[in-house]
């Protein structure tokens, strides 16, 4: 049996839901219950059975209409889709490593035949049949990477790796968390994240590209980050913040529940065997409130998280204008006793 | 220069005769001054090899001095639109030793510098002093339109109108600065415009 795809839209009517097995399964970022940035890396294998983690590369009821979604994007502003012109290489190895792991976990959704260069992928899902020469873009409707990413889950960056640095070289990027690929494109692991306060002085970032430089092919690594999104927004670009900007002040009391959107990103970490590069998928997962707290253990600690935040990392999230309507909505359902250690729901 | 400054901001230096046969200055306005300063710190002879293009900008001052310097060559040039052309053939066709200098404002540094970063010159071999006015390149990340000198915080787009705040978040790839909608969650909200880059 395969999963069930939903029909449903990040856009205009916003009919994206968790069903509720994808509720329980929802990788809830915070196993205590305050929040401050540390360099949480851990390798990334295969966890329990009905978790996001049962495979790497993960798929899910959103699968269709999130592709959807990027389509849609993409057509807008192509220019979320970029890779310099030395990433081609890498594009490969990331079109191998998508197909091979899609195949490998949803063998009735996703089939991978290879004879010597001569590849035939067929996703059943998105009604695809493609046979092309592998390391030959001419036989491909988009480059490698443009073509694998329309097809899979999640932002996908890529970057090279040279003078004991990462740069963002190439990438898909249509559900960010409020930064621009465009802009930060050809920079420098410390360039891309200079506008994240705090974690400079506390060396997060000296410590996460040593990490990161060592990552050896074979052994992914993984990390979660999260921050929230009003409406089940995937495209909360900086391009588009002046369109869903305004969506900010329109959390009232009554709302909250269907509104507000706990966003996390499970964000992985491959070598890739050719081009020597790193690849970053940003995998983004949206919960309402209304869905979360029916985990009543998330529901205190979301609470306890949200209301002690410094207001540093609040503005920098996004959520100052709401963050009061928001923790008052929750204190409603924290009564102050213990919660669990570890992640999951009790 | 901005007091606290974040990672992606540029750093730049001050201009220093390098060892090489082959140097190009760039300059525009008070960058000459690098210059010229610099000039006492050379060997002698340094300016034989040299070619300086200049861009002397609105108060049309300094180009006597650089004369003074009796380099190899001197270009003046009205706008670096229009320097751009000659810029990037000579990049293109330099010899392997060039020596590369910029110096005056930020904008010029930046722009040339993207142009030599095309040309495959590694940014870290590149000499900079910044002189003059603190005015920016913003690239407005929502219309991508590319606004030059300004000099308020916030600022108005030139191409889509949008009030923008000027973030320290910079490109050397676009020579720009990032500007991102400053009243996006409520478009009601005018916060005062002030001069934050003279």
């Amino acid at each position: 049996m395969g999963i069930t795809f939903r029909k449903e839209t990040f856009r205009d009517d916003y009919t994206f839901r968790n069903s509720p097995e994808h509720i329980r399964r929802f990788p809830f970022p915070f196993n205590e219950d305050s929040y401050m940035y540390a360099v949480n890396i851990e390798p990334h294998v295969v966890g329990p059975k009905g978790s996001v983690l049962e495979n790497l590369i993960d798929v899910d009821e959103h699968y269709v209409a999130e592709m959807q979604d990027r389509a849609l994007v993409l057509a807008e502003d192509p220019l979320r889709c970029q890779s310099l012109p030395h990433m081609t290489l890498a594009g490969w190895d990331l079109l191998e490593l998508l197909m091979e792991q899609q195949a490998l976990g949803y063998p009735e959704h996703f089939t991978l035949e290879r004879s010597g260069d001569r590849w035939r992928w067929i996703n059943g899902p998105l009604g695809i049949d493609d046979t092309f020469t592998f390391g030959d873009t001419s036989t491909l409707p988009y480059g490698p990477m443009e073509y694998i990413t329309r097809q899979s889950q999640g932002d996908f960056c890529i970057l090279d790796q040279r003078d004991g640095n990462l740069w963002m070289d190439a990438g898909m990027v249509t559900t960010q968390a409020d930064w621009s690929l465009d802009f930060d494109i050809g920079m420098n692991f410390f360039e891309w994240h200079a506008p994240v306060p705090l974690a400079h002085e506390k060396g997060i970032f000296t410590r996460a590209l040593k990490f990161l430089t060592n990552i050896q092919q074979g052994k992914p690594a993984r990390r979660l980050n999260w921050t929230m999104t009003i409406n089940p927004r995937l495209d909360t670009s900086p391009e588009n913040y002046h369109k869903w900007g305004p969506d900010r002040a329109t959390v009232t009391p009554e709302n909250v529940g269907q509104k507000v959107h706990l966003r996390v990103e499970l964000q992985s970490f491959w070598r890739l065997p050719r081009s020597n590069a790193i690849v970053f998928p940003i995998r983004c997962y949206l919960i309402k409130m209304d869905e979360l707290v029916t985990q009543p253990k998330w529901a205190r600690r979301l609470h306890r998280v949200i209301r002690d935040l410094p207001e540093e990392l609040a503005a920098y999230k996004g959520l100052t204008r709401y963050r009061p309507t928001l923790v008052e909505w929750l204190s409603g359902l924290d009564d102050g006793s213990p919660t669990s250690p570890g992640f999951g729901p009790d | 220069m901005a007091a606290k400054t974040i990672i992606s901001r540029p750093i730049y230096g001050t201009l220093s005769p390098q060892p090489g046969k082959h140097h190009l200055f760039i300059a525009d306005a008070e960058g000459a001054l690098a210059i010229t300063d610099m000039a006492g710190k050379a060997p002698p002879g340094f300016f034989d090899g040299a070619e300086i293009v200049f861009i002397p900008g609105p108060e049309g001052k300094h180009a006597v001095a650089l004369e003074a310097l009796k380099p190899a060559q001197l270009h003046i040039a009205p706008s670096f639109a229009s320097l751009l052309p000659r810029l990037k053939h000579t990049l293109t066709n330099a010899h392997m030793g060039l020596r590369l200098y910029l110096a005056g404002t930020e904008g010029l540094i930046g722009q040339a510098m993207q142009v030599a970063l095309e040309a495959g010159i590694d940014n870290t071999s590149i000499e900079t002093e910044h002189r003059g006015s603190l005015a920016r390149r913003v690239q407005c990340v929502h219309c991508k339109g590319i606004t030059e000198n300004v000099t308020t915080q916030p600022a108005t787009c030139s191409h889509c109108g949008l009030l923008l705040l000027v973030r320290d978040h910079y490109s050397r790839r676009l020579a720009a600065f990032q500007g991102v909608c400053i009243n996006a969650e409520d478009r009601s909200e005018s916060p005062p415009i002030e001069e934050a880059f003279p």
